[in-house]
């Protein structure tokens, strides 16, 4: 991971994303930055509604119609097909041109329901040349070759008498090989998984996971991971970026935030873990509920459920402090103003615990 | 909690069978022969893969389907076959269940009060209409809510409000036994705990056992005193939670509890899951029987596979 020969593939600025509903107009992305490097996993971790599946959604060209970019930039660096490299912006591409260039074919999802993301009136072989066909215009013959051999890298037995079955007929854990395989399908450079586990089995989580880190090995592909479980995180990702209320608010490498998280919010979600080696009474809990984004939100949005909250918390939002070369969090604590705080006692314990383990 | 227990059991399961006949041909058994006790109030976690047959023995137990075979033993009476209308009505009334979806088990066109006094007007338990309503906003607020949520219909809740609501419908019979099928597992992971610890705060209150049936190992680590692992409707592994988690026997509680992530990035990383398929390890439930490991742990294998699996064979 040397700093010099990271390539940024998608640079995300200021990005600002509203929703007009009945009850009036909800702010559901304030203001995100995102930086995703070539090869590289990058988590988004957050609690439900905190913005995470929009901003993926923003990357893909599918938000909901009601949904209204107020500014900022999502600049994607790909190569064409003869091999110049270009730069767009996707936050103001048309809908066309998306499909066309993107969608599919340099960016591909997977989702968190296999079941409803697959058409069940298609074969599975089908749905992974489609996009093949449709993009490169892949001779039918060498499409289907090419979905065997997928079928097969996401380790699914007798590929070729799966081609001709429909969703309906494969398992749960199968059914989310088979959505991986057709977002691999055309090579993409930047793949999104939006909690592609949580409709899952733990054992079939494993090996969903397994397989995941694998394909990323071997292909060099980078990966945002979308989810809420920080085992998760722990498994996959490079870089973690924790959001709250439609804005990040501490960011760093998966090393930085597990051992030296900085945010109160980092601290609880940490703190929220189950951990399978002590046995405490109660489960810790963040306090209170994540703010109505409906009405704008003064100072910092999670003053309100912070025990450490400062008075200019209510005031003033906190900007980003920068910790190191890669590890930045917005909280005013940082500010060399602000009283020295330390992290909860049970935290520090587990994290000290979790560093001899990791030796 | 171990002191709660006493030595009679609250709930005995005998060889409990469960089968769906599809057609002439097929039958689904979905659950082949399970042995299980739950004492007076303690956690029951019941823990397997999707298709294990876990949220069938619930609903089996609480009598929402007739059970194939076997016998179930509540408080001393048999609820397995047909029951008498006195048995039927208390059956109904000391066992109670809390569902997975808190959406789709609350009735969309009825407030929360009507929802949760349900069932003391069905038993007429509730002698006048004060008398009902200060049974409502008691439980109200011993699940955490406010009084004037009361007259709120379900859609105006959040997910873990709702399944609050849930939860107190279930406590205002005062259940000897309830039933949490999934009750954790459509909410997010912050509510999560939040519940749980309700859960647990309620059980020290009461005296309730719970029996939690989940697929989330580390929470059911959390609540339960005892936990039974299921695979394909056979009790492959059973015994106090400290017995399951430091000891594992059987080769599918060992893949199950390997494939927990752990929230440690250094260890996570390097760390595989470990596989496990009874087909390639040529296991037939059918064959094993009930070993006894010490205390309350017990492992389902026959005598060369018990043998092979306790010498520390790892794989």
């Amino acid at each position: 991971m040397d700093e010099k020969n990271r390539k940024k593939v998608l640079e995300m600025r200021n990005l600002s994303i509203s929703f007009t509903t009945n009850a009036g107009l909800v702010n559901a992305i304030r203001g995100v930055n995102l930086d995703v490097y070539q090869g590289e996993t990058l988590a988004i971790v957050g609690e439900s509604g905190s913005g995470k599946s929009v901003t993926a959604k923003a990357i893909m060209g599918i938000l909901d119609k009601n949904s209204v970019v107020n500014s900022g930039t999502i600049l994607f660096r790909y190569r064409r097909e003869d091999g110049s490299e270009v730069e767009s912006d996707l936050a103001k591409m048309d809908k066309k041109d998306f499909r066309k260039h993107i969608n599919g074919k340099r960016i591909a999802m997977v989702f968190q329901d296999p079941m409803t993301s697959l058409d069940p009136t298609m074969t599975v072989g089908r749905q992974i040349m489609e996009g093949m066909i449709w993009h490169f215009h892949t001779p039918h013959s060498e499409a289907k070759a090419r979905a065997i051999a997928l079928l097969e890298e996401v380790g699914i037995p007798e590929p070729k008498r799966r081609m001709k079955q429909y969703p309906h007929q494969l398992s749960g854990g199968m059914r989310q090989r088979v959505v991986i395989a057709i977002a691999l399908a055309c090579n993409p450079e930047l793949l999104i998984c939006d909690e592609p586990t949580t409709a899952l089995d733990v054992t079939i989580q494993a090996k969903i996971l397994e397989l995941i880190q694998r394909i990323q090995k071997e292909r060099g592909i980078s990966i945002i991971y979308i989810t809420h479980d920080l085992g998760v995180v722990a498994k996959v990702a490079d870089y973690v970026n924790v959001m709250y209320a439609g804005k990040i608010v501490e960011k760093g490498t998966i090393d930085e935030i597990f051992f030296d998280p900085r945010h109160p919010y980092t601290w609880g979600l940490l703190s929220a873990m189950p951990d399978l080696d002590t046995r405490d009474e109660r489960l810790y809990t963040i306090p209170g509920s994540p703010p109505n984004l409906l009405r704008p939100v003064p100072g910092d949005a999670f003053a309100p459920r912070n025990i450490y909250a400062l008075n200019i918390d209510e005031r003033a939002e906190p900007p980003m402090f920068q910790i190191s070369n890669t590890h930045c969090a917005s909280t005013w604590l940082l500010d060399p103003r602000a009283p020295q705080v330390d992290m909860p006692a049970e935290l520090k314990a587990r994290i000290e615990r979790m560093k001899k383990e990791g030796v | 909690m171990a002191e709660a227990i006493s030595k009679t059991p609250l709930l005995e399961v005998k060889g409990l069978k469960q089968y769906f006949r599809i057609n002439r041909n097929f039958t689904v058994r979905a659950v082949d022969g399970v042995d299980f006790v739950i004492y007076p109030g303690e956690t029951y976690g019941l823990v397997g893969e999707s298709g294990s047959g876990k949220s069938t023995i619930g609903r089996s137990l609480i009598r929402l389907y007739q059970p194939t075979g076997g016998k179930i033993l509540f408080d001393g009476i048999d609820i397995s076959g047909r029951m008498n209308r006195a048995d039927q009505t208390r059956l109904r009334m000391e066992m109670q269940m809390i569902f997975q979806d808190p959406m789709a088990c609350l009735n969309p066109r009825k407030k929360v009060e009507d929802i949760i006094a349900l069932g003391l007007d069905i038993h007429h338990l509730a002698d006048s209409r004060e008398a009902r309503h200060e049974a409502v906003r008691e439980i109200l607020d011993k699940v955490g809510l406010a009084p004037e949520h009361a007259n709120r219909y379900p859609h105006q809740f959040s997910g873990g409000q709702r399944q609050r609501v849930g939860i107190a419908r279930a406590l205002i019979m005062n259940p000897k036994l309830i039933i949490a099928d999934e009750c954790i597992s459509a909410l997010d992971v912050s509510i999560q705990a939040q519940v749980v610890n309700l859960m647990r705060d309620l059980q020290q209150e009461t005296g309730t056992a719970y029996l939690f049936i989940a697929h989330d190992l580390s929470m059911v680590k959390y609540i339960s005193d005892r936990i039974g692992v299921l695979h394909l409707g056979h009790m492959v592994e059973t015994g106090s939670t400290q017995e399951i988690f430091d000891n594992p026997v059987h080769p599918y509680t060992r893949s199950l509890l390997s494939a927990i992530p752990h929230p440690n990035p250094r260890t996570e990383k390097k760390r595989i899951a470990q596989a496990y398929d009874y087909r390639t390890e040529n296991i037939d439930y059918k064959t094993g029987t009930q070993h006894h490991f010490g205390g309350t742990h017990y492992v389902l294998g026959t005598d060369e596979e018990i043998t092979h699996w306790a010498n520390g064979d790892r794989h």
